[in-house]
């Protein structure tokens, strides 16, 4: 395994190892780039998961403090959990579900599409689904994405025959087991999904790809990938001219650790990545790096999310199998006869018992939650996930006076439902609620949004360098040897789980990298 | 379908932690009162108080299923908690006394004595925005709902992969659902 030196300069430098700094990083030693990972989190594997929700909550989440305001509901009931992502190498990809759709041609363009929306801020992205496609398709064979590369599908639970059920009784189409990056037969060294019901706390079988069980071990093999477990970055440095030199990162003992770099990239979740720019304001760059559009941290997006729960006569059993068992598609379109821009898809969710006490009605109590609760094996769930408006004010900034144990301002999370985003998720609540009575749900329970999974768009990318961060490349508008890799990118989140677009991006950028890397560019 | 026996089973670990703090609790199962013997060997909040907690407790989240020993094994730690946090000793000890003041007011009774649950929410419903019962019942939607023994009373498994998931025991075991066309 490669070990660099920290005054080695010809490195590229990223931070993050999920989806997008796993990706890249992987890519990159395999077109003989070296790289240096630094992952705030710790190293577990599969055999250090625990399928114990609150347990691996634990031994994963990022919980670092944060702080939130603004009008939507988890400010309310998670005021310092805005969002439940990952600190752990792999990042969120050890605790995500596996949907794995491409965004639709519409969703690349949506200021043309939505128009000018407002209290919004839609712009374009810089490139197309055309652009995207072949970055697609390569990335749903990197990682088994199921219905594509003649893979099939998995089968569907309990959880989902119920919804699928429903689905097809009031006339739903595209109903079936998802594009999941899963296997449902053995590949790439890596068996078949054994149905165990915690995906959400790390695959212990392997059968879900994550960047810790694919990306990173392939590109330690390189002997040019070197990942720094428990190296959280805290400032990006650059010299007179304006480049970026490399980062200043702390060890567990506190110690701080000075890494050159010839190229760094920003992967660290769409909170921490705007954090860190925004932490490493110099003289020559007081607004925060790569902020001269003052974009930095604006339009963050989280998905319009809600949940419906129902309870049957008979049991279901939802915690067996995959989480996300199954989709449908038919609300995913864009169409405004429904009374909002942009879709939505229905995926079915499970908790356990633990996490759906604690997240089924946050601050509720009494007999209404407690008889709830005593139908759980007779529940069925889903989880209801569709596009969002950027809006400027909708952003991450540094909170004034809170302070991480290093003494550096913690990200605050301001974030206001549009009158978009409330007009779908009640759509969303009713169609969902159509399902569940359409095969006897006797009891419905619309849970409210869980601190946010699908972080996006805090650095995004954009035609113009007034309007955005970085260019169709991830790179940044003002500084050319400073990449942003991670879904923070987004220019617009679509209706569609976020993960596959962020290692489609990935890839496209290690392309891009590699290739400015040879021309000297950077 | 293959369904699950809901028995309560206590697991070694559970029982030996349990044992330690409230052996009486388990041995003859639980009243709720403050001679019960884990209210009466609480060191730092009072047995009156202990008792007073775990009746809010059950009446926060009541489940007629589930034994008083789970409630109590939820307050047990707030004892221990309470003897190294002076500031969560006296709101303890003021949640308890205006409960039983609201009571007294409402009912000629200290809360304990009130004795339809009923009336003892309303009574909690009248102290919900207070930190005393935001903490209780924050607290409290993890000590009772994360003890595994509890689970299988609510039909759920809990921890799979050592039993090779639920490939071949039931995922997709449903029986009830209308064939599709």
């Amino acid at each position: 395994m490669a070990q660099f030196d920290l005054n080695d300069d010809s490195v590229v430098v990223i931070i993050g190892s999920g989806a997008g700094g796993g990706t890249l990083g992987n890519e990159l030693a395999q077109k003989g780039v070296k790289v240096v990972i630094l992952e705030a989190g710790a190293r577990y594997e599969a055999q250090d998961f625990v399928n114990d929700e609150w347990a691996s909550f634990s031994q994963l989440a990022w919980s670092d403090m944060r702080t939130t305001s603004g009008s939507w509901r988890v400010g309310k009931d998670f005021p310092n959990l805005p969002a439940w992502i990952v600190k752990a190498v792999g990042g969120s990809t050890t605790h995500w579900a596996g949907a794995s759709l491409r965004f639709q041609e519409h969703e690349f363009r949506i200021r043309d599409h939505y128009g000018a929306l407002p209290e919004a801020n839609l712009l374009d992205w810089p490139i197309t689904l055309a652009d995207l496609d072949p970055y697609y398709a390569r990335a749903e064979s990197k990682m088994g994405v199921t219905r594509t590369n003649g893979i099939p599908g998995l089968p569907g639970n309990n959880n989902f025959r119920v919804m699928e059920a429903g689905a097809k009784k009031i006339g739903y189409k595209e109903v079936h087991t998802g594009r999941m990056a899963i296997n449902s037969q053995p590949r790439d060294g890596r068996g078949a999904c054994q149905q165990i019901g915690f995906c959400f706390q790390g695959c212990k079988s392997g059968a879900k790809w994550s960047t810790l069980n694919t990306e990173i071990p392939k590109g330690e093999d390189t002997g040019r990938l070197e990942v720094r477990p428990e190296s959280h970055v805290v400032h990006v440095e650059h010299d007179d001219g304006g480049k970026v030199t490399g980062v200043v990162y702390a060890s567990p003992d506190g110690a701080m650790h000075r890494q050159r770099a010839r190229v760094v990239c920003v992967a660290g979740n769409s909170i921490e990545s705007p954090r860190l720019l925004l932490n490493s304001a110099s003289a020559k760059y007081p607004d925060g790096l790569a902020n001269s559009s003052g974009q930095v941290g604006r339009n963050y997006m989280r998905h319009m999310t809600g949940n419906v729960y129902a309870i049957f006569e008979k049991p279901v059993h939802m915690y067996r199998g995959t989480t996300m068992a199954g989709i449908i598609r038919d609300e995913s379109r864009h169409d405004t006869s429904r009374g909002f821009v942009g879709g939505y898809e229905m995926e079915t969710v499970s908790l356990g018992v633990p996490f759906m006490a604690a997240f089924m009605d946050p601050g509720g109590w009494g007999r209404s939650f407690t008889s709830a609760l005593d139908g759980y094996s007779n529940m069925a769930g889903m989880w209801l996930i569709g596009e969002d408006m950027p809006r400027e004010t909708n952003r991450i900034t540094l909170d004034a006076k809170a302070k991480d144990k290093l003494g550096l301002p913690v990200a605050s999370v301001h974030f206001d439902d549009h009158p978009n985003d409330i007009a779908m998720r009640a759509h969303a609540v009713q169609q969902g609620s159509a399902v569940y009575q359409a095969v006897g749900a006797t009891r419905l329970i619309p849970t409210p949004p869980y601190p946010s999974t699908h972080n996006m768009g805090t650095n995004r990318m954009s035609a113009k360098a007034r309007d955005g961060v970085v260019n169709k490349f991830g790179q940044t508008h003002d500084i050319k040897n400073l990449f942003v890799s991670d879904g923070s990118q987004f220019t617009s989140g679509a209706a569609c789980n976020p993960t596959l677009t962020i290692v489609a991006l990935a890839i496209r950028q290690a392309e891009s990298i590699a290739r400015m890397m040879e021309q000297r560019e950077i | 379908m293959r369904e699950i026996d809901r028995r309560t089973r206590f697991s070694r670990r559970g029982f030996l932690q349990t044992s330690a703090a409230a052996p009486a609790a388990i041995a003859a199962g639980a009243s709720i009162s403050a001679t019960a013997a884990w209210a009466a060997d609480a060191k730092t909040i009072a047995p009156h108080a202990m008792a007073t907690l775990v009746r809010a407790a059950r009446d926060i989240y009541p489940h007629d299923h589930i034994g008083d020993a789970f409630y109590v094994r939820a307050i047990t730690p707030w004892d221990a908690k309470a003897a190294k946090d002076e500031t969560l000793q006296a709101m303890v000890a003021e949640g308890v006394a205006r409960l039983d003041q609201d009571a007294k007011e409402r009912h000629a009774s200290p809360y304990l004595g009130v004795a339809w649950e009923a009336d003892r929410v309303a009574l909690l419903r009248g102290i919900e925005h207070t930190k005393f019962f935001r903490t209780l019942r924050a607290d409290l939607v993890v000590s009772l709902y994360n003890q595994p023994e509890i689970w299988p009373k609510f039909g759920y498994e809990g921890s799979s992969a050592e039993h090779g998931g639920y490939l071949a025991r039931g995922f997709d075991d449903i029986d009830w659902l209308p064939k599709s066309a």
